[in-house]
């Protein structure tokens, strides 16, 4: 070993990257840092953490701001981007990488290195430690040996002449000895897939209004409007279809320029059309509990549609390498002039039909001589227990319903609220159900948009990780010696062992290898 | 008979069981051993019936397929869960151990879990699964988190009675860790019982939830009296722990209970855990996660506590087999990790906000 006065100053940091002391400083200065993290919300409105700090350490209104203050100058209000936590997270790279190299060329060595006899004083300091004393001499005894070895452990045991007798040894699971290497390199892998995503993926959202096809997504935090400018490339984009190329040529850019203008703006082209044909929610029962959020969702590409999926939470569509998952939904702003009410139309006959009606809009219905008018819409009706007075409750699409009024000859018949979600108020008093069978073109499905092509390292990290755990604890390197010495016609059997976890498994298996020959006993212990 | 009546009957053999295993620990008659694992295998067969009967329910409630329908999916399916895990782990270890007196240590963590429910009233009804919890990694999430949290919860319950057996003078700092962290425990669950009585007298409007009355009743009063009072007696409490922890020790040392087996059931758990932990509660959380909201890992207070947590007992891992750290000092990071462990499965739930928001 050297002395530590003769280490220059790399070999210092060296051992310093190298020790696990390192390892435990670093995992305090994530858990510790990680903590403020999860007390304030990250990436939030001022507002609602300065709440958090009133709450939690009883701060006044201003002292809080101040602290928040301070510690937003730290950033730790968006601390997991923040150029020190990465800094931190790199240095655990550094550490384990380097923790690695330090003991690994050891650790093969032991690994690869073939098992020697040992010595009569090495047989004294084993965890396990059998004898017995076996009928007749080595020669004899040690295919009975050989024969209990590998019924009971599995081993086949080589077999070297000594000065009075044989030993005979073999080991085990030597292996298993990497799956701790094994697991500190698939966390390597796990972030060196986190670094590919940040550089390389793209992380947004998409509101994607019914019917209307969009060509890019939003990064996160941006607004589409920004600016005057990046209304227009949005519009120009809109008409061309998703082609930059095109699109670069009606605003007088080339494409270069647009696509780094695009980047500014955070709009990320996708590089094909998404469209969502409908959205829907469906509710247990009668409850206004959600069961699904599904999404109707078609890919276009150079003009033909190439795939169709409906989407919903845990449920995403990939094309081309980004991934669209459900994730929020919500009424388009002023969409209710345009949107589609659809009713499939029964008459007493039994003849059906299908009409799409728009607010406003006076229809016939087939078979008798009445017309409907849709007079009124709520997104989400509830009726007041006392009065019956209808009222909207919600700002979405909870519970709609419309209400229509049926004329004959000019003169109003009768009247009434149809709900979507409730078959009982389809049917109208001349006997002609009313099927309110959907809502088009009113809301929007909110979209998470992701590209990582660091995902599938992250998931080959876990798979090494899984793997390499399961070797670390819950399998053993194992090792046998047994000397066998003559003695006046008998042989006397002196078995070692070891194993580096599990001892006392181990232990049991190869008691049951001494029971296995104590039909040849003569004695002994 | 409906599966609640089965709960019932589980936390009351547990609690029951409790009160024999520590008259067991107290007179060491084999009967009285007896009688406690048998009302305890009561309380287990009953409450794996009670599960499977919710089970049931939920399936019938949640119109979907039997994967899906696992009544884990709130904090008191899942505190149920736990002690449900934690018991058939003690069984093991009475089994394997032949030694009972390590009941008296577990059954109160049964009995205070379940207790717990009742204390913060929290909701027991089913209801059916909000769409991001509609997923066949439900399943292996939860319950293998859940296997994990139970195996740390052995760790944390043999670390302890090591530390209580182990330490002699009053100034050890692990004899006054394991006194403080003690008191502090109890401290905040007495705080807590205050808070649901005043609830139940004060708030009757069912809408307000008890989430926001947390310490409300005593240590946080708006009144400084009752809050100072609280502190005051918090501190005594402690204070007594402190002073008379040592009684503690001559009940477990009367008894033949090996320090060793401790120190080898706190490793033995933790060994077992630590890969359950990573593997069904990170990286199945994580694929979850990334099916679910296209991210696999967010930051989210449940997944930067989890890691914590994680930090904790890989530490306790690299302390033990490189640097052969035994006996006391594991057994101090043994305890501490399962405080984290706690903070995660509760405190996360009931203090902070996030992805994870499903069971408060």
């Amino acid at each position: 070993m050297e002395k530590e006065k003769d280490k220059n100053i790399t070999d210092k940091i060296w051992d310093l990257f190298a020790s696990v002391k390192l390892a435990v400083v670093i995992f305090a200065l994530i858990s510790a840092t990680s903590v403020v993290g999860t007390l304030l919300e990250q990436q939030a409105e001022p507002e609602k953490n300065v709440k958090v700090l009133v709450k939690m350490f009883g701060f006044d209104h201003e002292t809080a701001h101040r602290v928040l203050g301070v510690l937003d100058s730290m950033h730790f209000t968006n601390m997991y981007h923040s150029w020190w936590f990465v800094a931190i997270l790199l240095l655990f790279a550094a550490n384990l990488i380097i923790c690695s190299i330090d003991r690994l060329p050891r650790i093969v060595k032991l690994v690869k290195e073939p098992l020697k006899p040992l010595s009569e004083d090495h047989f004294k300091g084993f965890g396990i430690k059998k004898e017995v004393v076996l009928k007749g001499n080595p020669d004899k005894t040690k295919g009975a040996v050989s024969d209990a070895a590998s019924k009971a452990l599995g081993f086949h045991l080589t077999e070297v002449k000594e000065a009075h007798g044989y030993q005979l040894y073999s080991q085990k699971g030597n292996y298993t000895r990497l799956g701790v290497y094994i697991t500190h390199f698939s966390i390597l892998v796990i972030l060196a897939g986190a670094v590919i995503g940040i550089f390389f993926g793209f992380k947004g959202f998409l509101n994607l209004p019914e019917g209307r096809p969009y060509s890019v997504a939003f990064a996160r935090g941006s607004h589409m409007t920004d600016s005057a400018e990046s209304e227009r490339i949005l519009g120009v984009l809109d008409t061309s279809a998703g082609n930059l190329s095109y699109a670069a040529k009606q605003l007088g850019l080339d494409e270069g320029t647009l696509r780094s203008k695009m980047r500014t703006y955070g709009i990320q082209p996708l590089g094909f059309l998404i469209r969502c044909d409908e959205f829907n929610v469906d509710f247990y029962g009668g409850t206004d509990m959600p069961k699904a959020y599904k999404s109707w969702l078609t890919v276009i590409k150079d003009g033909k549609e190439v795939l169709k999926k409906v989407i919903e939470v845990n449920n995403p569509l990939t094309y081309e390498g980004i991934t669209f998952y459900q994730s929020s939904y919500g009424l388009i702003p002023g969409a209710g002039g345009n949107a589609i009410f659809r009713f499939k139309v029964s008459s007493k006959d039994g003849r059906a039909e299908v009409l799409d009606l728009k607010f406003g809009n006076t229809f016939a219905i087939p078979g008798t001589n009445l017309t409907g008018k849709i007079e009124d819409f709520s997104p989400a009706i509830g009726f007041d227990e006392r009065t019956g007075r209808a009222f909207t409750y919600a700002e979405q699409l909870t519970n709609p319903a419309v209400y229509m009024n049926f004329f004959e000859g000019g003169n109003r018949k009768f009247g009434g609220w149809i709900l979507k979600r409730y078959p009982e108020t389809w049917k109208i008093p001349d006997g002609t159900v009313l099927e309110f069978a959907g809502i088009w073109g009113m809301q929007h499905t909110g979209l998470q948009v992701r590209k990582d092509p660091g995902v599938w390292v992250v998931y080959l990290g876990c798979i090494a990780m899984a793997f390499g755990l399961f070797t670390a604890f819950f399998m053993s390197h194992r090792k046998i010696w047994i000397k066998l010495v003559e003695e006046k016609n008998v042989t006397r059997v002196v078995v070692g062992a070891s194993a580096n976890k599990n001892r006392h498994a181990f232990e049991k298996k190869i008691d049951r290898m001494v029971g296995l020959l104590s039909k040849d006993r003569e004695g002994g212990r | 008979m409906d599966s609640s009546t089965l709960f019932g009957v589980s936390t009351m053999a547990y609690i029951v069981a409790m009160i024999i295993y520590i008259t067991y620990l107290a007179f060491g008659k084999s009967q009285i051993g007896i009688t406690a694992t048998t009302v305890t295998i009561i309380g287990f067969i009953s409450q794996t019936f009670a599960i499977g009967m919710r089970w049931v329910e939920f399936k019938n409630v949640g119109q979907m397929g039997w994967l899906r329908a696992a009544p884990f999916t709130n904090l008191y399916e899942s505190l149920i869960f736990f002690v449900w895990c934690l018991i058939l782990g003690y069984l093991i270890i009475e089994f394997k151990y032949k030694n009972r007196s390590f009941g008296a240590f577990v059954t109160p963590i049964a009995g205070l879990a379940l207790a717990f429910i009742d204390l913060t009233g929290m909701d027991k009804g089913i209801h059916p699964l909000v769409p991001a919890l509609q997923s066949n990694w439900l399943l292996v999430h939860v319950v293998m988190s859940f296997i994990a949290y139970s195996t740390f919860a052995l760790a944390f319950s043999t670390g302890l009675m090591y530390l209580i057996m182990k330490t002699e003078k009053r100034s050890e700092p692990s004899y006054i860790f394991w006194t403080v962290s003690t008191g502090i425990f109890l401290v905040v669950l007495l705080a807590m019982g205050l808070d649901y009585l005043s609830f139940k007298v004060m708030i009757k409007n069912p809408d307000v939830l008890i989430k926001s009355f947390l310490f409300r009743a005593s240590l946080l009063s708006n009144s400084p009296l009752v809050s100072l009072l609280s502190w005051i007696a918090a501190v005594v409490f402690i204070f007594m722990l402190w002073r008379y922890g040592h009684l503690l020790k001559k009940v477990i040392g009367s008894f033949s209970l090996s320090a060793d087996i401790l120190d080898d059931i706190t490793y033995k758990s933790i060994a077992i855990g630590f890969p359950v932990f990573t593997l069904g509660g990170l990286i199945f959380g994580a694929i979850w996660a990334d099916q679910a909201w296209g991210v696999y890992w967010s930051w989210d207070p449940k997944e930067t506590w989890s890691l914590i947590s994680w930090f904790a007992y890989a530490f306790f891992l690299h302390a033990r087999l490189l640097r052969g750290w035994r006996g006391k000092k594991a057994a101090v990071v043994a305890v501490v990790g399962f405080v984290l462990v706690i903070f995660t499965y509760l405190g996360v739930n009931l203090l902070l906000s996030g992805l994870h928001a499903y069971g408060s």
